[in-house]
């Protein structure tokens, strides 16, 4: 095992599956002589030249439909989004083009790219550049939607990621790249679809992933100083989404919280809440609570900013509320 | 070109018009359902381009697509049963008019959404780019598809990164009712191009052997030359926009005017009076085609609907 951060786990993805197989390349904006704007690729358009680390225009329906197109074809394109609010620009070829390429034309097409996007607030980027839209993704059958919240997941699903003959949305955030935590030596692949449990407990089930994983573990440690054991799933891939830990967990505490980046009201916590009454009704012992982002276009000021995020003091307090 | 190379795309553009008019009877009973762009009046453009390729060029279309399916060399049997929603059609039933494909034939779709199958063409000369060989792209596209973004962000992708695609706009005057004058800067599309420095050139497309010719051409140079080029083919569709089409737009007389130049006319005078074939002959290819449109009609009438089961079949590819 050895400690690395989220930035270096991605880059050694990358650089490993690069490796592996030639028809991997990289396009996006800035990905190649900039290095990355989160310097994610640095040093890769040394390492492999242009032709596999390509820059592109400013054009995000260029950059995500070339992509499709190169991956219809054959190739492996990783095409990156600076940030996934530029997604938006390139909305028809995220859900209405690549999810639907395989199934629309009866399994004739196949569309083996991963689009890497960052997303999330906290970095006074004002209301167009700090969004967390991860459910609106999650929304389209045919795509895959990923989101992992340590080093060793970002590593192993990547990889899986990058080897999947599907279309895959692969998010990260924005302030989690110097994040650390052990990754295996040996090469390993993580399966996309498969929720974990991070954090073992028994009072109580926190459902969540990616920013909300570094959130809630902070959490919990502070619940555990109160005597609370709180039981921590990873969700790790928001579609196809796997609710079996979820249901297992809650079996157990019959007490859940979900906490979520996102803002509140039609996002991954509505959904995971529908599936616990849904699935596991008898086991309800208290209403579920959603931590999420306050209903507003995320503010340029630190403190409102910061307001509007769900915080560490929320998930305890929607926890002791769920235990009252 | 040798008589049998002309008889064949003869046959090809009979079979397109006469495939489409029972496709129309289909959709007025009521057994074809969704939207169905018939391209009907356009044949000679796909039939000379298509001609001119390789087989190990792509094609790639909008909703308009039945006729390129056919010039691609999908069986009429598969288009009418993909127009039929049968398990049989190439996309099995599960794509429609709009979408219809073959991996086999080199032919990617078949795509509704106007425009944005070119940053997929580009796409797809990235991906023959990425693999160092030589195959074109050919991108067709309506005039209507000309005023999007994405035409835009496609060609100067294309031009900048030094793609092999032949990008074909087929300016029948009208996006859906809206004529070129009131909805496009200028009325030669092929102008866009030079924004680009990308070559260009404006053919008349109502005749199958001027737009081959012209295709050739233009293939080639984006083989030999490793650049794009914008091919606009000036043509007209004698149906509406789709089966809905209330027409008010334009004038009987309009449609009347073009129909005096019908490309199946052009081409059938042209054959006679080369002496390439008698009349004789091309109504014994017209008897024929008929006689395959009644076997793909049987097919598809007598073909499977898809499983229960198909409704969730191939949503990923494991």
């Amino acid at each position: 095992m050895a400690k690395i951060t989220m930035r270096e786990a991605i880059s050694q993805a990358l650089m490993e599956e690069m490796d592996r197989d030639p028809a991997v390349f990289i396009m996006g904006e800035e990905v190649g002589l900039w290095g990355g704007t989160y310097a994610v690729t640095k040093g890769f358009y040394d390492k492999y030249g242009p032709d596999r680390v390509k820059d592109t225009p400013i054009a995000e329906n260029a950059i995500i439909g070339g992509a499709i197109g190169a991956a219809m074809v054959g190739q492996r394109p990783i095409a990156e989004l600076m940030t996934i609010n530029f997604a938006f620009s390139a909305m028809d070829y995220i859900i209405n083009q690549a999810p639907k390429l395989h199934y629309m034309f009866g399994g004739q097409f196949r569309v083996p790219m991963v689009i890497r996007a960052v997303g999330g607030g906290g970095r006074q980027l004002g209301a167009t550049h700090s969004q967390t839209p991860d459910a609106i993704f999650a929304h389209f059958p045919g795509l895959k939607v990923v989101s992992p919240g340590t080093p060793e997941d970002a590593k192993g699903l990547l990889k899986s990621a990058i080897r999947s003959d599907d279309p895959i949305l692969f998010i990260e955030h924005a302030t989690m790249y110097q994040v650390r935590g052990d990754v295996p030596d040996e090469e390993y692949l993580i399966p996309i679809g498969k929720s974990k449990v991070q954090r073992e407990g028994k009072d109580v089930t926190i459902v969540t992933y990616c920013k909300g994983l570094e959130l809630s573990m902070k959490a919990a440690d502070e619940l555990a100083n109160d005597g609370i054991e709180a039981e921590i799933v990873d969700l790790r891939t928001l579609r196809p989404l796997d609710m079996e830990p979820v249901l297992e967990s809650f079996k157990k505490t019959n007490r859940a919280i979900v906490v979520e980046e996102g803002w509140k009201s039609y996002g991954v916590g509505s959904e995971i809440v529908s599936r616990i009454y849904e699935e596991a009704f008898d086991y309800v012992d208290a209403p579920i609570i959603r931590v999420a982002q306050k209903e507003v276009p995320l503010p340029y000021n630190r403190t409102l900013e910061q307001a509007a995020l769900p915080q560490v003091p929320d998930i305890v307090a929607a926890v002791k509320e769920v235990l009252k | 070109m040798k008589k049998e190379q002309l008889l064949d795309l003869y046959h090809q553009m009979v079979l397109i018009r006469r495939v489409e008019e029972r496709g129309a009877e289909l959709y007025q009973a009521g057994k074809i359902g969704g939207f169905m762009h018939l391209y009907i009046g356009q044949e000679a453009v796909s039939t000379g381009l298509i001609a001119a390729r390789e087989p190990r060029d792509r094609v790639i279309t909008a909703y308009r697509d039945h006729g390129v399916a056919i010039n691609c060399g999908i069986p009429a049997d598969q288009v009418m049963a993909e127009l039929l929603g049968k398990a049989t059609g190439m996309s099995k039933g599960k794509g429609g008019s709009m979408h219809m494909a073959s991996v086999e034939k080199n032919m990617w779709g078949g795509h509704a959404i106007v425009g944005g199958h070119l940053p997929i063409a580009a796409g797809l000369a990235l991906g023959d780019q990425y693999a160092k060989n030589d195959n074109v792209t050919i991108c067709m596209f309506g005039d209507g598809a000309t005023n999007i973004g994405y035409f835009h962000e496609a060609l100067n992708l294309a031009k900048t990164w030094g793609l092999r695609v032949l990008w074909v706009c087929e300016n029948n005057v009208y996006g859906m009712g809206t004529s070129v004058e009131r909805a496009s800067a200028v009325s030669e599309i092929r102008q866009k191009a030079e924004g680009y420095a990308m070559k260009n050139s404006r053919v008349e497309g109502m005749d199958v052997l001027k737009v081959y010719e012209a295709a050739k051409e233009a293939i080639e140079y984006v083989r030999t030359e490793s650049q794009p080029y914008l091919f606009e083919v000036t043509t007209y569709r004698y149906r509406g926009h789709s089966m809905g089409d209330p027409e008010r737009y334009r004038k009987q007389e309009e449609v009347k005017k073009w129909q005096e130049s019908d490309p199946i006319g052009i081409f059938r005078k042209h054959l006679t009076e080369k002496k390439t074939a008698t009349a004789k002959a091309l109504d014994e290819i017209d008897a024929s085609v008929e006689e395959e449109v009644n076997k793909a009609v049987e097919f598809a009438e007598s073909s499977p609907e898809p499983a229960m089961e198909d409704l969730f079949t191939d949503i990923y590819t494991e």
